[in-house]
């Protein structure tokens, strides 16, 4: 039997208060997210119980019970207190997936600071927009990844402290830097809990818009409420799990269910830190015997690729589960994953503004290959006919993803931008900028997004982020960023580029322009393709409209031209 | 062969290594490893084609093939003429 046993009985009976409830929380109590992942879980007998197997490149493993994750979150609390941090100060995480930034989350959280991981291939400059927004006052990173922080130092009057978690004494620290090892520092047995509220905030997650720089999407400690009823009956997790999520702390998926839903529910977890290679990913489930699995449909389709023969060379019988996460997984991997692991991946949608699960297929319920499932019990979800902002009230229609606000997870405003997040609202729902469709039987299927964002590989890319920085590029007078179709990665970056005067367009210029916004953004936002135009399509008013681009590179209709300035 | 694993790890030192003091050789795993992830293979295909003068097939650009200087030179030499 599962968690959730019957979906449809659990949405005839459904209440938030079962949540609060199993998590022994009342409303006007103190909740802390590091507290409950860590102390709550040792105080519940489970202090030797393993919390968190880890391994890197080579095979090398580090083991962590669930009373070591308690102590070491202890650790970081009280060494960033000893800095000087504060509770609603801004401490950003900026590592690989090693321990550290597991169990530092924690930390940060324990003391009533906000946590604010971001994804560690980000460029120093997607990286100085995110802490200038935030004005972080300290960031946790690695040897490997201190040169961006550098680069940009003298920018950052407000970044007091750059902690370093493997510094090995061979070149002096800098300005500002200061060494910290977690596995060597003194243990600290108690630390002083910061008395939270439900409104508390708590993580900080960086998402991208059409228009204007990324923006913060702001959490507070009650969305473990949503957090664990949904790792619980969505992911299925039970006691004797070992569970993997494959995503990176550096985006919501792997906060919200790599570190707050499994350790909130006492599960074990192991967390692979090495580059993907279907070889190497199947051994590790093999090797630590995993049983449920959250991945995402980029990973799961380049497993696809490697082909059935890789499968079939690793036991992998101790799977039980697999959701999926990230863009819509297509029907064909759904199928694919039930022929060679036995059973299918559970596609599931949510956003980092919504902070949980919100659509999902159940252990129980019949997948409809293709389709993102049906909403989670106690949300309110539905498609709005564009015009009205009405749902529709027919099945079948394409509207916009829209929700009730007032679950648990759901963002509580943009950092700094109360103006964007009021216009996420409209007619009282929550617009999520996808559109879907529902079927008569009351599944939703996604259909794409109804603006210019790029999905690619499941991490949304601003076109104005990249066109932005292209035009910092010497060579570029100006660029048009649409998303390309990608059969790996749902979408993937495409630039149409007008030189300046003076450059002539070749695959050496190519090459470098793509580099140069891979390190100074990120590998994600790299156009993988240039394409150069002699003037890029304008509305009479001067706008690009990337539209028609984007209608060519997906062979669709190219629709009203009539504000047309010049058809190339 | 021995001239095309110095320009590739000349390359990968130059646009890939973040960590200034981190040392690499021709089977330093380059995507287990971390230091060229899936999106960026992308660029290094690309540069590997241009100055080759080749063209790598998508489904031969695997991140093992991809995963050390020595597997990208043998892949490589599959194309030059």
């Amino acid at each position: 039997m599962s968690n959730i046993s019957s979906y449809d009985e659990r949405i005839k009976n459904f209440d938030w208060s079962i949540s609060e409830n199993e998590l022994g929380y009342k409303e006007g109590d103190v909740i802390n997210i590091g507290w409950y992942c860590s102390d709550r879980i040792c105080q519940q007998g489970k202090a030797d119980k393993l919390a968190f197997i880890w391994e890197g490149l080579g095979g090398k493993e580090k083991k962590y019970t669930f009373n070591d994750i308690r102590i070491n979150s202890n650790k970081f609390g009280d060494f960033l207190r000893n800095l000087g941090i504060k509770n609603g100060d801004r401490v950003c995480l900026f590592m690989d997936k090693i321990p550290e930034l597991y169990i530092g989350f924690l930390g940060i959280l324990k003391i009533g600071a906000i946590a604010q991981p971001l994804f560690s291939a980000f460029g120093d400059e997607s990286l100085h927009v995110r802490l200038d927004n935030a004005e972080t006052k300290a960031i946790i990173t690695q040897k490997r990844h201190v040169s961006k922080v550098r680069k940009i130092l003298d920018q950052m009057p407000y970044l007091k402290h750059i902690i370093i978690v493997d510094y090995d004494g061979r070149k002096p620290l800098r300005e500002r830097e200061i060494a910290f090892s977690m596995d060597e520092a003194e243990p600290v047995e108690n630390l002083e809990i910061f008395p939270s509220k439900a409104e508390t905030p708590s993580v900080l997650h960086y998402t991208s818009g059409t228009t204007g720089q990324p923006k913060g999407v702001k959490h507070v400690h009650y969305s473990i409420i949503s957090q664990y009823l949904t790792t619980k009956w969505i992911l299925d997790l039970r006691d004797d799990d070992i569970y993997w999520c494959t995503a990176d702390p550096g985006w919501v998926t792997g906060t919200s269910y790599g570190i707050i839903g499994p350790w909130s529910l006492g599960i074990t977890q192991c967390v692979l830190d090495t580059g993907f290679s279907a070889e190497s990913w199947y051994k590790f489930i093999e090797k630590h015997k995993v049983t449920v699995w959250y991945s995402a449909p980029t990973a799961i389709r380049s497993l696809m690729r490697a082909g059935d023969e890789v499968v079939k060379q690793h036991n992998l019988s101790s799977l039980r589960h697999l959701a999926s996460v990230g863009e819509p997984l297509n029907a064909e991997a759904v199928i694919w994953s039930e022929k060679v692991f036995g059973k299918p991946f559970q596609d599931n949608y949510w956003q980092t503004e919504t902070g949980s699960i919100m659509i999902s297929n159940y252990p129980g319920m019949k997948v409809k290959p293709g389709s993102m499932g049906k909403p989670f019990p106690g949300i309110t979800a539905t498609v709005l006919n564009p015009k009205t902002y009405e749902p529709w009230e027919e099945s079948g229609k394409i509207g916009l993803i829209a929700f009730k606000p007032g679950w648990a997870a759901m963002l509580r405003t943009y950092w700094r931008n109360e103006e964007t997040f009021k216009t996420k609202f409209k007619n009282g729902w929550y617009i999520s900028g996808d559109r879907a469709r529902i079927d008569k039987d009351g599944y939703f299927w996604f259909v794409g997004r109804d603006d210019d964002v790029i999905n690619t590989g499941g991490h949304l890319v601003s076109p104005f982020e990249v066109e932005s920085a292209l035009l910092e590029h010497e060579a570029v007078g100006e660029s048009a960023i649409v998303a390309k179709p990608d059969e790996i990665n749902m979408e993937v970056v495409k630039a149409f580029v007008h030189l300046n005067p003076g450059y002539e367009a070749s695959p050496e210029l190519e090459l470098k322009i793509m580099n140069f916004i891979r390190k100074k953004l990120s590998p994600l936002a790299m156009p993988q393709e240039i394409e150069y135009v002699d003037s890029l399509p304008k509305t009479r008013s001067g706008k690009i409209m990337r539209r028609i681009l984007h209608a060519k590179e997906w062979g669709e209709e190219i629709g009203d031209t009539s504000t047309l300035e010049d058809d190339e | 062969m021995e001239e095309m694993k110095d320009i590739v790890l000349e390359y990968v030192i130059e646009e890939y290594l973040e960590d200034e003091d981190e040392e690499i050789d021709y089977d330093t795993p380059l995507i287990s490893g971390g230091i060229v992830d899936s999106f960026s293979m992308v660029s290094l295909k690309r540069f590997l084609e241009n100055k080759y003068k080749i063209s790598i097939p998508n489904e031969k650009a695997t991140p093992d093939a991809f995963d050390s200087v020595n597997k990208i030179c043998t892949l490589v030499n599959e194309f030059v003429k």
